[in-house]
């Protein structure tokens, strides 16, 4: 049975289970690879992912759930100008190591700009703290933060 | 097989002369590359280590980078090297992953900190060597002596004729000249880099930040299926009973399959696969399956079996004797005061944030690896010998890693995908769980210590005793549980023992992070605080007295020699950036720790602030002399900070525990890592001094825990002597 699904502004049309959750969709069917696997429980933020402009854990986020709504990967996010400024903050910082998990810290703190354009420190560690980094780039990863809303100058 | 992944690491390749597309190569031979025992004298062709450089008619020059790229910078900061002394304008340089070739690249691991000392001079006169082929074939076309002709970034110049060419034009003509000896060869004075020393963004970030398929995970080749690898609980415990049916029931699932899997802890273990046409299929099929595990012979034990060991083991005469200089027992005797304390820390897993996985292509009796790997030569051997192969007919691709931390320094993942793409006939990913991952990683060891110090009646410190209860067996310890004799206050008290007692293990363990020493640290420098406080001393002063007078401990040249005057160095430095000394309110305090490893000197304070039962770091400061030259103060900074905040997240909530044989934790739900709203801020200082630049991947982090437990001490009287903190606190 093939499912429509609506991602980065295309419309596909998918083969997988109903059931199965939206990360292993764009992963191994739409070969979108940029969203993360990192513990599949919504623990980690790895996997994070805009639906209707909201971030959600898409390991845990079915197909089914999904319907007709608007999906957005790292892959499309810059498309969105808050989402670019997020981008352009967190090369200007240089935030990554590994960067595994920035592709989901990338999404969480687009969502988060959208809806507080100035964050407070609370609010950043509201949004962010679903988003674990093991390699701790916490503090650029704040810092970038500040630099997309024009807190503070966008420099390592 | 060709990869879709970006950056594949085949794009160099192994020739001298013209590359494709009209581009030079350079190949050079790296006499400093080659071990004593490979050394053979001619010049590149019977010394196979070379390294290339790809200078395009455009001016554009890709380099490559040899050692894999976990998160470290190691892919940017030692092209860098290269850049510098062959004088290009790092804006057209390139880097690409080089392929695996120990023939060609030497060592290609990512380990101990190793690159950076070990890379900075060959990789400096990889760049020099291009730069004087450069020169000698501009030479040839103005028909001018060489040294009469300088280079300016991406030109070489004739000054007295006033002309210049660009690299890009001379590079064909320099690729069929015959590189001069390395040696013979004036390196850059520091003074004049245009590119060391300057901070330069990582090489991969614009990838990732727009989610580009960069890691082992995200690897797809034509025909792939993916694989889950179901293993027992127990470690090495075999499969007893399986019904394969449920599984091969599950929609898309292809193959069902029991592995026997050896003893080897590091080798291919018992468990089932299933492979599929998604990896959720996959998954899916492995949650149908009920499994019975065999019984093992190491099913019983348990981290409070250790403990109660580790207390057994305290109060008997220890099995050996590691180091011991003076008399102790004389010395305790005779002191003013005693101080004793047990401390203690649990097994911690990598976490990395990738999981394992690994994909192969096994045909024909040869397989096609791509593996996030921090050690693959290790794991052709393994994969070889498993699978009844020639190494020669593996071929092994590095992926970026998602984190590697020293788990990926083991192979196992490698040679499970091998051996799966070779029963299913197929192109494989063999990806793990979360739950996979923290029950199967090579922990890094528990371990337990008895410290005994005397203090003369100035509050010297006299005598210091470590009773130290790892895993072992006999004279053999399990991986990663030894402990060097030679660690400070070695050589700075008069009276100093490292005994040791062993008990059995059936548990993998492996290098962590700063392995050793991430503990070490913590225990070492947690009883040196104790001490200074039962001297009556400030804790900073105490360690300066500890230190005494610049020298060094041990012999010149030695990762394990250690000098005093370093170490003071950064202690000074730490103290006067965090304030030490000064007013701090009610329940907060001030904590400081010094640590030597991987050849670096390290200093931490932290700041804590404990209300209610509750803990919350307010800041951190570190000092770091890793010799004369810091090659990429962006990177740098990233990895002190990095290391820093792993010492203090690990110490608040990581613990492995072991019960029935098996991991108790299972998700990051029960192995809490730090995030974003606990990280403090970390100030980074470098102290220079004329010593040759050592790796920072790892020495920041021993530390951290240490000046963490201080503050809390500082803060609120409570010796926390125990890993992790939990809920001690409370």
């Amino acid at each position: 049975m093939s499912t429509s699904l609506k991602v980065n502004g295309r419309v596909h049309a998918v083969e997988a289970e109903p059931d199965t959750p939206l990360l292993w969709v764009l992963r191994d069917e739409l070969g979108l690879v940029g969203t993360k696997y990192g513990c599949g429980v919504a623990q980690c933020g790895a996997c994070t992912v805009h639906i209707d402009g909201v971030a959600m854990r898409s390991c845990v986020t079915s197909l089914a759930r999904v319907g007709g709504k608007a999906v957005t990967t790292i892959e499309g996010v810059g498309a969105n100008p808050v989402g670019a400024k997020v981008q352009e903050a967190w090369k200007a910082i240089d935030v990554p190591q590994c960067g595994y998990c920035q592709a989901g810290q990338i999404m969480s703190a687009t969502a988060l700009l959208a809806a507080a354009p100035k964050p407070t420190d609370d609010e950043i560690d509201a949004a962010m703290n679903g988003n674990l980094c093991r390699c701790a780039t916490y503090i650029r990863i704040r810092k970038a933060i500040k630099a997309a809303s024009g807190q503070v100058e966008a420099r390592a | 097989m060709t990869a879709i992944l970006d950056n594949p690491a085949r794009r160099l390749f192994l020739k001298t002369g013209a590359a494709a597309g009209g581009g030079l190569l350079l190949s050079f031979s790296l006499p400093g590359l080659v071990r004593a025992q490979d050394e053979t004298p001619g010049g590149a062709a019977a010394n196979p280590f070379s390294a290339f450089v790809r200078i395009a008619p455009d001016g554009t020059v890709t380099i490559a980078a040899k050692r894999p790229e976990i998160g470290q910078g190691i892919k940017t900061s030692m092209p860098m090297l290269i850049a510098e002394e062959l004088d290009v304008d790092w804006a057209a340089v390139r880097i690409e992953q080089a392929p695996i070739d120990a023939k060609v690249f030497g060592e290609q691991s990512a380990g101990g900190s190793t690159s950076t000392p070990e890379d900075w001079e060959p990789m400096r006169q990889v760049g020099a060597v291009g730069r004087a082929l450069l020169i000698q074939a501009a030479a040839q076309r103005w028909n001018v002596p060489a040294p009469s002709l300088a280079t300016e970034p991406g030109f070489v110049v004739d000054k007295a004729g006033r002309r210049r060419l660009p690299y890009g034009e001379l590079a064909q003509a320099a690729a069929s000249l015959a590189p001069p000896d390395p040696k013979t060869l004036v390196l850059k004075d520091p003074k004049a880099y245009r590119i060391i020393g300057k901070p330069h963004p990582q090489s991969d970030t614009a990838a990732i930040v727009v989610g580009k398929p960069l890691y082992g995970i995200d690897v797809r080749v034509p025909g792939m299926l993916y694989a889950t690898f179901l293993k027992a609980p127990v470690f090495a415990a075999k499969v007893a009973k399986v019904d394969l049916a449920p599984a091969r029931a599950v929609k898309g699932v292809r193959h069902a399959f029991v592995v026997d899997g050896g003893t080897e802890l590091e080798g291919l273990l018992g468990g089932v696969v299933v492979v599929a046409d998604t990896w959720w299929a996959a998954r899916k099929g492995r949650n149908a399956l009920e499994v019975t595990w065999a019984d093992h012979p190491t099913s019983a034990q348990s981290s409070a079996g250790f403990i109660k060991k580790a207390a057994e083991l305290h109060g008997q005469p220890p099995h050996r004797n590691l180091k011991a200089v003076g008399d102790v027992d004389a010395a305790l005797k005779s002191a003013a005061k005693v101080v004793s304390a047990d401390y203690s820390y649990p097994f911690n897993a990598h976490a990395t944030l990738e999981p394992q996985n690994c994909t192969a292509s096994f045909k024909d009796g040869k397989v096609e690896i791509w593996a996030p790997a921090q050690n693959p030569e290790d794991g052709r051997e393994l994969v070889a010998r498993t699978l009844g192969i020639k190494p020669e007919d593996i071929t092994i691709h590095f992926t970026r890693s998602g984190g590697g931390f020293g788990r990926r320094l083991m192979n196992d993942f490698m040679v499970e995908a091998a051996w799966i793409s070779k029963v299913v006939g197929a192109p494989v990913k063999l990806l793990w769980t979360r739950e996979d991952d923290l029950q199967h990683d090579f922990y890094r060891p528990a371990g337990f210590h008895r410290l005994t110090a005397g203090l003369d009646a100035q509050g010297g410190l006299t005598a210091w005793r470590n009773h130290f209860v790892t895993f072992g067996e006999g004279q053999k310890f399990a991986r990663a549980a030894n402990m060097a004799g030679t660690q400070f206050p070695f050589g700075a008290v008069e009276n100093y023992a490292l005994d040791v007692s062993v008990m059995p293990l059936g548990v993998p363990t492996g290098w962590l992070r700063a392995p050793g020493n991430n503990a070490y640290g913590f225990v070492l420098q947690g009883f040196t605080d104790e001490v200074a406080h039962a001297a009556g001393a400030d804790p900073v002063a105490f360690r300066r007295q500890l230190l005494g007078a610049p020298r060094l401990i041990g012999e010149p040249g030695r990762g394990d020699s250690f000098h005093t005057g370093r170490m003071r160095a950064v202690l000074d430095k730490v103290a006067e950036a965090s304030g030490w000394g000064r007013k701090t309110g009610k329940g907060v305090g001030l904590g400081v720790a010094c640590h030597y490893s991987h050849r670096g000197y390290v200093a931490v304070v932290v700041e804590a602030a404990v209300a209610d039962g509750s803990l919350t770091v307010r800041k951190a400061w570190a000092a770091v002399d890793v010799g004369r030259q810091i090659v990429n103060p962006n990177g740098a900074e990233q990895q002190v900070q990095g290391s820093v905040l792993d010492g203090i997240g690990s110490s608040l909530g990581q613990a492995i525990t072991i019960e029935n044989g098996a991991v108790a934790q299972s998700n990051f739900g029960d192995f809490p890592m730090l995030r974003l709203a606990d990280a403090p801020d970390v100030e980074v200082h470098f102290v220079t001094s004329d010593n040759p630049p050592t790796g920072l991947g790892e020495p920041a982090l021993p530390p951290a825990p240490a000046a963490l437990v201080n503050a809390i001490f500082a803060a609120t009287g409570k010796r926390i002597r125990t890993l992790p903190i939990g809920d001690q606190l409370a």
